[in-house]
């Protein structure tokens, strides 16, 4: 008797899991499009990328951590301060160019359940096989200093991205908060070939060696919003 | 209208016309490498470069090494062809420059560098002295 009652709830569990995915790809289908291609695009490229209102959707179950995206819907916060795409929302000023806040907007927020179920939709929109190799990224500790002189001094990336609050780097994402947003995996293959992502990305591909992938990955990774851990 | 008078304005109209193609493809042609240019520019250079070209782009407060003025005539000038390519393709190390400079080789296609080249001289208003 325990037993049927035990299979009764993990069928209602996974039903449940399954109504609230359905759900989710019904907020996402109704609320997210406008501006985040959750099918890869027929045709991907430089135009794409102007026309588009924010990042691809498509492989986010292969970028995000749950658990952020369902935080991060509830109370969203600029990831790139110049938004997406930094060049549509900047203006020249007498000194160095400026965001121009008039053209952004607020993103949307949802509900606690909403919230919910949009992540959990958004984690079943898997990357095509190769694109994130799973265990790609091995681990390891990245001294702290070593991997700031990479990130800056060395392999240029704090010139686009801020490893701290206010570096002042703005047509990248934020990167003291990737830990929290995104796998391992993806920040390897990431910064591997941004390109095979989003073609025509203004992100570089560096042809990195792999200790470097590791070592900016592992630096990147380590980061929080007071710069990097020791 | 006489025959022959009209038979020498229809095909003196047909030269016209057929000379007015041939005036517009060129330039058609030219404009559509520019507009391209000015894109990539606004796409890939502006971050650093800045919307007036002129090194002050929205990443460069903060940076240890200013980027380069593109609208500057005189700097722009001493600097050859083949060194604005090879830093666009290869980066700033490849030219003794700041690593800041990423090698663009394996975004834009060597006709995209090519154009951009171009497109510097364009925006400097200026030609090499090398």
């Amino acid at each position: 008797m325990k037993r049927i009652t035990f299979i009764a709830a993990a069928v209602g569990l996974v039903a449940s899991a399954s109504a609230q995915a359905q759900n989710g790809q019904t907020i996402v289908e109704s609320q997210c499009i406008a501006c985040h291609a959750v099918v890869k695009p027929e045709k991907p490229g430089l135009t794409h990328l102007w026309e588009r209102k924010g990042p691809d959707l498509h492989y986010a179950g292969s970028k995000f951590n749950q658990a952020w995206l369902e935080s991060w819907l509830q109370e969203p916060t600029r990831i790139r301060s110049a938004g997406e795409f930094y060049t549509k929302h900047i203006k020249a000023t007498d000194a160095e160019d400026a965001v121009d806040e008039t053209t952004l907007k607020p993103h949307l927020q949802l509900s606690a359940a909403d919230a919910k179920a949009a992540a959990e939709y958004l984690m079943t929109l898997t990357a095509p096989d190769g694109l994130v190799q799973p265990d790609a990224y091995k681990g390891g500790k990245v001294n702290a200093r070593m991997g700031a002189m990479f990130f800056n001094k060395l392999r240029g990336c704090g010139a686009c991205h801020s490893a701290e609050p206010d570096a002042g780097a703005a047509s990248g994402a934020e990167l003291y908060t990737a830990a929290e947003r995104l796998q391992p995996d993806y920040i390897y293959a990431y910064i591997k070939d941004p390109q095979a992502f989003d073609p025509g990305i203004w992100m570089p591909t560096l042809d990195l060696s792999e200790p470097d992938l590791q070592r900016l990955t592992g630096y990147i990774v380590q980061l929080n919003s007071k710069g990097a851990t020791p | 209208m006489n025959p022959i008078r009209s038979l020498s304005i229809r095909i003196s109209t047909a030269v016209s016309v057929a000379c007015l193609m041939l005036l517009a493809a060129p330039a058609g042609a030219a404009s559509d490498v520019h507009a391209r240019a000015t894109r990539n520019y606004d796409t890939y250079c502006v971050q650093c470069h800045g919307i007036e070209r002129n090194g002050n782009g929205i990443n460069s407060q903060h940076m240890s090494v200013q980027p380069r003025d593109h609208s500057d005539a005189k700097g722009m000038t001493d600097i050859p062809d083949e060194e604005l390519l090879h830093a666009i393709r290869d980066g700033g190390l490849a030219v003794n420059k700041s690593v800041l400079m990423p090698a663009w080789g394996n975004v834009l296609s060597a006709e995209e560098i090519e154009e951009m080249v171009a497109y510097l001289r364009h925006v400097c208003n200026c030609g090499s002295n090398q």
